[in-house]
């Protein structure tokens, strides 16, 4: 047995025969898997410590490595999986619970995005060319006026309430500053003002460099309230309420004191050293009435100028829960879906707790509508939102726009190992070793999500034109334009579409 | 001193109105429920006579709210400096996340007061609680000092309702008895502090408190104060097993 445990390494390092022992996989693993033997010079890998990155096969100059799965099987069971066996070895070795990172990779909870089909304009109207027409993707977000207002000389006045103005529907999800690296703020931040959306600083506060990003940053104040001060809520252009995460709906935050350092412990005005905990909930907010509070408070704290959105996590009752939220005083209700991404959430819950967004999504939007308060809010979408056509299906089951996280780190390197809780990340995201970091350059990083959402706007347009529509707004609720494949009756009664072929 | 009728105003034109005022000092009579008064507020020193409503000096960072009479829920939420005295008692969830300043509250706090407190950078916020508190005092406390001194309470009594300081991990919550708070987390320490601590911890802060009350110092400092911390061999983090 291998340090007394009976798991078995899960990945196993190979090495070809033309590697050249350069050295290069040393340097780039973070997790000390490659070695040089002192005596033959020869390069060996520890495959146990292998999180399957993928640092060291990107940057092979030689591609003279691989990383497979293990080999080794477990005795066969149809009941009961490899993995669930291997959990249970490392729980009745360390009587934890069980930690992870990133999104659900769990494949047991249907994923409705790649079943829903869009449709396109055939001969009764024509389609258009978003290269030689007009396309729209301005898309605003925020509460809509009461009521349509005229001066005396019948000019409209303008009476809408503060809003975000975002030239894509597509945003940066929240992700704090101590679960990311500030290079990644900065990259975020950078992206977010080229491309006239906006990024979220998640929980973790802003970094005082990134102040001047403030037009185009969301500020959060979740239940620990770091870095929450009547600066930090006037710096941004929307202050976000964070209640709930797709990926721990339910559960608290905790970043350990070992993270918590230097400019980590300054934006989140803890001490350093010290465990950083988010309760569970907020502990003024037990009650709609409460929440109505709290919006009224940041409102209040900053004159009435900045739209408040409210995050929840997609969850059993989610429409009467947007329906108070709606009826808080929130301008913008932000719903993250079963797999959204975190840094760090309890594995039962991450796999079990929650709902898919596209049912959410659809349940929240009809709910909103049957009320007559659909205009009072706006919707934000996330929880793995994967590609433009996602981000286009989302919109047309309801959303305003989406917002992407995993999306986005993948376009700064990540290739969701999970590994994040370790805080030694190999691509310079979910770190704060300084060495780590510098791995990722905020703008090279800033310029690859930039591109990434310059491809999902051209196709979005595509598909937008493809239908014979030309705004966001059209596309907005349209469901219409989707059909669902291989779904349930029930199912596509709760995303309120047809079937292909009705 | 400026004074505002609280009862002849719309209680969105009396927060204006303290908004405009900037570095002056007002007084407000007749309050009764209006929510939200000096939230974010800097400079401006308050007098308000009455029963403000919930979130009295929220996102506070500066200035002065002194109350005489009730305060409501949520006074000083997230306030990150300057001072609230509440001549009287406080509902639920006061100084909750409060990471600077100070929160004087003469008579009773109800639920969960001081949850989520933090320190920071060398400042650190001080909750004093005059007469008992509710259930879930100080859980989750991150950092700073909470004080419940039972004034008028029979001696060696409960001082605050269940759960106090569950889920703590740092900062201090002191009680003037000697009775240890019913189903006390195992997660943290109590003990019994010496007269020593009393002169060098406590006295600073409760001659502030006894002075803007009309209390005596020496009397509040009298009997036994037990402090309740983190258990540092007790921690959260072996709790979870990473795949």
């Amino acid at each position: 047995m291998r340090n007394g445990s009976m798991i078995q390494p899960r990945f196993r390092v190979v090495r070809e025969s033309w590697c050249t022992s350069c050295g290069r996989c040393i340097r780039e693993c973070s997790f000390g898997v490659h070695t040089r033997d002192s005596r033959t010079n020869a390069l060996k890998a520890d495959s146990s410590k292998c999180v399957d990155c993928q640092r060291c096969v990107v940057f092979c100059p030689a591609d003279a490595l691989y990383i497979e799965e293990n080999p080794n099987r477990m005795h066969p069971s149809a009941m009961w999986g490899e993995d669930t066996r291997n959990e249970i070895y490392r729980q009745a070795e360390t009587g934890g619970v069980l930690l992870s990172s990133m999104g659900s990779p769990s494949g047991s909870v249907p994923r409705y995005f790649p079943r829903l089909l869009i449709n396109a304009s055939q001969v009764t109207n024509p389609s258009i060319d978003p290269l030689r027409e007009p396309m729209e993707t301005l898309t605003f977000i925020g509460r809509g006026p009461e009521s349509i207002e005229r001066d005396r000389d019948g000019k409209l006045r303008d009476n809408l309430p503060p809003h975000l103005e975002m030239k894509v529907p597509v945003m940066f999800a929240a992700m704090s500053y101590g679960a990311v690296s500030l290079s990644v703020h900065k990259a975020l931040a950078m992206a977010a003002e080229e491309l006239g959306t906006y990024w979220n600083t998640g929980e973790g506060g802003l970094h005082r460099d990134l102040y001047k990003y403030g037009k185009n940053t969301i500020v959060q104040v979740a239940s620990g309230r770091f870095g929450v001060h009547a600066d930090y809520l006037m710096a941004g252009a929307a202050v976000e309420i964070k209640i709930g995460q797709g990926a721990k709906p339910g559960i608290g935050g905790h970043l350990t004191g070992a993270k918590i350092k230097g400019d980590i412990a300054r934006t989140r005005m803890v001490p350093e050293g010290i465990d950083a905990i988010s309760p569970a909930p907020h502990h003024d907010i037990y009650s709609i009435e409460d929440l109505r509070q709290l919006v009224s408070m940041i409102k209040e704290a900053t004159d009435y100028t900045k739209p408040v959105i409210v995050k929840v996590a997609a969850v059993h009752n989610i429409a009467p829960i947007a329906s108070g939220i709606a009826r808080s005083g929130a301008d913008i209700i932000a719903i993250d879906g079963f797999r959204g991404g975190t840094g760090a959430a309890p594995v039962r819950i991450r796999d079990s707790a929650g709902i898919p967004l596209e049912l959410a999504l659809a349940a929240v939007d009809q709910r909103l509508r049957d009320e007559h308060i659909r205009s009072r809010v706006s919707i934000i979408a996330s929880g793995s939102i994967q590609s433009s056509s996602d981000a286009a299906k989302a919109i047309a089951l309801g959303a305003d726009a989406v917002s992407i996280g995993t999306a986005a780190l993948c376009a700064l390197g990540c290739h969701l190992c999970a590994a994040c809780h370790t805080g030694r990340c190999a691509w310079g995201i979910a770190t704060q070793d300084e060495e780590l970091e510098k791995r990722l350059d905020p703008e090279k990083g800033a310029e690859r999500l930039c591109n990434l959402i310059r491809a999902w706007k051209r196709e979005i347009e595509e598909i937008m034109g493809g239908m014979g529509i030309n705004s966001i707004e059209a596309l907005r609720g349209n469901r219409l334009a989707l059909r669902g494949a291989g779904l349930t009756q029930k199912e596509l009664d709760v995303l309120g579409i047809r079937h292909a072929g009705e | 001193m400026r004074r505002y009728d609280a009862a002849a105003m719309r209680p969105a034109d009396l927060r204006k109105e303290i908004k405009r005022c900037g570095e002056s000092v007002l007084e407000i009579v007749n309050c009764c429920g209006e929510r939200y008064l000096g939230c974010g507020m800097r400079h401006t020193s308050l007098h308000i006579t009455g029963t403000p409503g919930n979130a009295l000096g929220a996102f506070l960072d500066g200035g002065t709210i002194i109350v005489d009479g009730n305060a409501q829920d949520a006074t000083g939420d997230t306030m990150n400096s300057g001072v609230i005295a509440i001549n009287g008692s406080a509902g639920d969830a006061a100084g909750y996340a409060m990471r600077g300043g100070k929160l004087y509250i003469h008579g009773n706090a109800g639920y969960r007061a001081g949850v989520n407190m933090k320190a920071y950078g060398g400042v650190s916020p001080t909750l004093i609680i005059g007469g008992r508190s509710g259930s879930f005092l100080g859980e989750y406390l991150a950092g700073g000092t909470i004080i419940v001194l039972g004034i008028g309470c029979p001696e060696h009594s409960q001082l605050t309702g269940f759960f106090c300081g569950n889920g703590m991990y740092n900062g201090r919550i002191y009680l003037r008895t000697t009775e240890i708070p019913t189903g006390f987390s195992p997660h943290l320490l109590q003990r019994r502090i010496s007269r020593e601590e009393k002169e060098s911890d406590l006295r600073p802060v409760l001659t502030e408190f006894a002075a803007m009350f009309g209390e005596n110092v020496n009397e509040l400092l009298s009997g036994d104060f037990i402090l309740i911390e983190p258990d540092p061999e007790n921690r959260y983090k072996e709790m979870y097993a990473a795949i």
